[in-house]
């Protein structure tokens, strides 16, 4: 058992589904010969050949498109957008074709949309989005966010067996920050099954990727003031695991959401109607939400860091919540 | 209310500003956030919008003038509070006719219908009907003695009852009339831990106080004002010793507590309850640490930039007597005594309509510089409403200081859940007799008021003892 990073963690279960299933290819810019902007794809070229490894133009809407016509031909495509930013530009083919084939046509489409998404590593408006709202948006698709190793690897694993359209976001602050020993054997995470990374009885905090580790740090801090708090690490936004979280609600009576999306139309007022519609009278208090700021993502490091949620912003904001 | 209009900081690095333009003159009425006068700093010149609704009162820095940031350049006379902090107008005049026979208050105290008391309290009170039961309490507290068909949301007399879904649910599943609990939740919220107190006491009834082994595995948080996070171990109501009709007679105003105020009244009432209190008094000699201080103020005050009082004298000697007699740096658990290794200095602050008592952590750790920074910048926080909740939490002894106000001795209530407290009167000349002769000193009383139940009058005795020989003896330099 080795320690190994959120990054590598993917590339083993792209590796080993590759190895599995021979249906299974990638495609994607730089993805072959340079082995992926961020080197998630390294190798797997040397061991699969270009038939199975394919590099492309600069065309997003190319690669989703032609993702979806391989799947159509019994193929399971894995597409890579170089950064997560750039799939606005593929938009219709993920949303008309990608997602409604299978409702319109009965013809599924086994497909992964991969790439790396989320900011605080100064890469500006273009490189650091949280675009996973639009998706979560769309009936069709499901929509996988993990936060840590263990889960990327497993979830991967899971998006690609899955005969529906995932988009599954990678964190890139997570990529080298964060190691895990990994089970030698063979696992699976589950697609739509949030985890409780934390116990606690006086506030839930709902939260996923980066910003899962920021919302754990803040409840150590509020733990040694006594505010016991219970974490939940959503995995999946789409389907959501609404038992999951009203159990939650129904436990600590307060919830916090914390999401590095921007706030307006993220999952938090998603998961606030969420709780109103089944969980109103177990609410001891307002949902509270702790997001990044309604902008684009800044590239001034001190903008960015004002932008976007922090321990410190979470800390507070909890312990407002759990004094109400 | 008034409300400050304040210099912002616009930006980190910036730490004053010029008013280039009113926008307003005094008398003329302000929108809140509507734009009220315009400033220019170093970095930006910008437009400040006002911080409340109201009439501007009074300007206070004029056109052309450059102030620090946080200098309050202006008062707005806010219209209407709308927290419970803040005290409600008097609507009392209206109301001063004799109340209806009321029974005595169940533990109503209606701290929860404070909050929207406010605007209602006038209109309600006008319009309510004179059921017997029902007694016309001017503005604030008024308990409902006749059961209301809604438990939920209105008292008995309308006023609407803050609490949260959850709290109305477990109250219509207890049968629990809301309008009976007292709400220490923000703003005077019933919270779940209310509720579920008034549920434990078996109906509306608070429960008991403090003292008791606690049968949750949550320690008893600090009890000062104003609360930090984590809920209270028990409720106690404000009561009065008369019937209350008697009080209110002839002329009068009536002025509702802010929250502060009231969690000060509960305080004291639970702290006089709970502790045995006796009282030891003796005096100290302090000629040898005033010409200290004089000797080096100038130097201190100059080198480091903090005043020099005469607070870490006291400090240091409380720090000496603490380690010297344990007992005293303790609290009490049921037949528990906790003795804290730690020596938290509770030192009282007097603020506007209220005090608190910020807690100098580890004062053993502190030399007489540290303890001097601590207590000063505490106080000024404490004064400008600065202090975390951390600070006003865990002290184990208390130090409060009437006699800077005046006053030869001070007999103190004791900060719960400390065991002691020590009063400072003011330092006075007096003549003393010293080897059978007449001198002039300056001497100050020291009051240790203690918690007889752990700490008894030997004891006392000799921590007090302890306490007037490190001050007499004062041979550490200062600066």
């Amino acid at each position: 058992m080795a320690q190994v990073t959120f990054l590598e963690a993917i590339r083993q279960a792209l590796l080993e589904e590759m190895d599995r299933d021979p249906a299974v290819v990638m495609i994607g810019e730089d993805i072959g010969v340079y082995g992926g902007a961020f080197k998630v794809t390294a190798g797997l070229l040397e061991r699969f050949g270009w038939e199975r490894v394919i590099d492309t133009p600069i065309s997003e809407t190319a690669i989703i498109g032609a993702a979806v016509g391989m799947a159509y031909q019994g193929l399971r495509p894995v597409a890579e957008m170089q950064f997560i930013d750039f799939i606005a530009c593929c938009f219709n083919q993920l949303t008309n074709f990608a997602a409604k084939s299978h409702y319109r046509w009965g013809a599924p489409v086994p497909m992964v949309v991969r790439g790396p998404s989320g900011g605080g590593v100064h890469g500006g408006p273009f490189h650091s989005q949280n675009p996973e709202m639009y998706f979560t948006h769309t009936p069709g698709l499901k929509v996988i966010y993990p936060a840590t190793a263990y889960d990327a690897k497993g979830l991967m694993k899971s998006a690609i067996r899955d005969n529906n359209p995932v988009l599954f976001f990678e964190h890139k602050f997570l990529y080298r920050r964060i190691k895990e020993e990994l089970p030698e054997g063979e696992y699976l995470v589950p697609i739509g099954k949030a985890a409780v990374k934390r116990e606690g009885r006086h506030l839930t905090i709902i939260s996923y990727a980066a910003m899962l580790h920021t919302s754990l740090e803040a409840a150590e801090t509020l733990a040694r003031e006594g505010i016991e708090c219970e974490v939940i690490d959503l995995r999946t936004l789409l389907p959501l695991d609404k038992e999951t979280i009203l159990a939650s609600v129904k436990k600590t009576n307060k919830l916090l959401v914390v999401h590095e999306d921007t706030r307006s139309g993220g999952i938090a007022g998603e998961i606030a109607a969420l709780v109103c519609e089944g969980a109103f009278e177990d609410l001891d208090g307002p949902v509270v939400r702790v997001t990044s700021l309604d902008t684009p993502v800044p590239y001034s490091p001190p903008l960015e860091e004002r932008f976007l949620p922090n321990a410190e912003k979470i800390v507070a904001a909890a312990r407002e919540l759990a004094k109400y | 209310m008034a409300v400050d209009v304040i210099m912002p900081q616009m930006g980190e690095s910036i730490f004053e500003g010029t008013i280039t333009k009113w926008l307003k003159k005094p008398g003329d009425k302000v929108e809140r956030d509507e734009p009220l006068f315009e400033i220019s700093t170093d970095k930006v010149d910008a437009e400040i919008p006002a911080p409340a609704a109201g009439v501007l009162k009074e300007i206070k820095v004029n056109e052309g003038q450059t102030v620090p940031i946080q200098t309050v350049v202006a008062v707005i006379d806010a219209a209407g509070a709308a927290t419970a902090a803040a005290p409600a107008k008097a609507e009392a005049p209206d109301v001063a006719a004799k109340p209806a026979a009321a029974p005595a208050p169940v533990a109503a105290k209606g701290s929860a219908s404070t909050a929207g008391a406010k605007k209602d309290s006038a209109a309600v009170l006008a319009a309510s009907s004179p059921a017997p039961a029902e007694s016309e309490a001017p503005a604030s507290a008024p308990p409902p003695s006749a059961p209301s068909s809604d438990l939920g949301s209105a008292g008995g007399n309308g006023k609407r009852i803050h609490s949260s879904p959850l709290v109305r649910r477990l109250a219509r599943e207890s049968n629990i009339d809301l309008s009976t609990v007292s709400g220490t939740g923000a703003g005077g919220r019933i919270s779940k831990t209310d509720i579920q107190a008034a549920i434990a006491g078996g109906g509306a009834k608070p429960v008991q106080a403090s003292g008791a082994p606690a049968a949750s595995a949550a320690p008893a948080p600090a009890s000062k004002p104003p609360a930090g996070p984590g809920a209270p171990a028990a409720q106690i109501t404000i009561e009065s010793a008369v019937p209350r009709e008697r009080m209110y007679f002839g002329k009068y105003t009536v002025q509702p507590m802010s929250t502060m105020r009231q969690k000060i009244a509960e305080h004291m009432v639970a702290s006089k309850r709970v502790s045995p209190h006796v009282y030891s008094v003796d005096e100290a000699d302090m000629t040898n640490v005033a010409a200290a201080r004089a000797k080096s103020k100038n130097d201190f005050e100059t080198r480091y930039g903090t005043k020099l009082t005469f607070m870490p004298f006291f400090m240091r000697a409380a720090v000496e007597a603490l380690r010297a007699f344990p007992t005293l740096n303790s609290s009490i658990d049921g037949t528990n005594i906790i003795l804290h290794t730690d020596i938290n200095l509770g030192i009282a602050v007097s603020l506007e309509n209220g005090l608190i008592v910020p807690v100098v952590k580890n004062a053993e750790e502190k030399n007489f510089l540290g303890l001097q920074r601590s207590v000063n910048d505490l106080a000024e926080r404490a004064r400008s409403k600065k202090l975390k909740p951390e600070e006003v939490q865990e002290g184990t002894f208390a130090i409060t200081n009437p006699g800077i106000y005046g006053g030869l001795m001070g007999l103190a209530v004791i900060n719960q859940p400390n065991v002691a407290i020590l009063g400072i009167g003011a330092i006075q000349k007096r003549v003393m007799v010293i080897d059978d002769a007449i001198a002039i000193r300056s001497m100050v009383y020291l009051t240790l008021s203690y918690d007889h139940r752990v700490v008894d009058g030997a004891t006392a005795h000799q921590f007090i003892g302890k306490l007037k020989s490190v001050l007499e003896e004062w041979n550490e330099p200062l600066v």
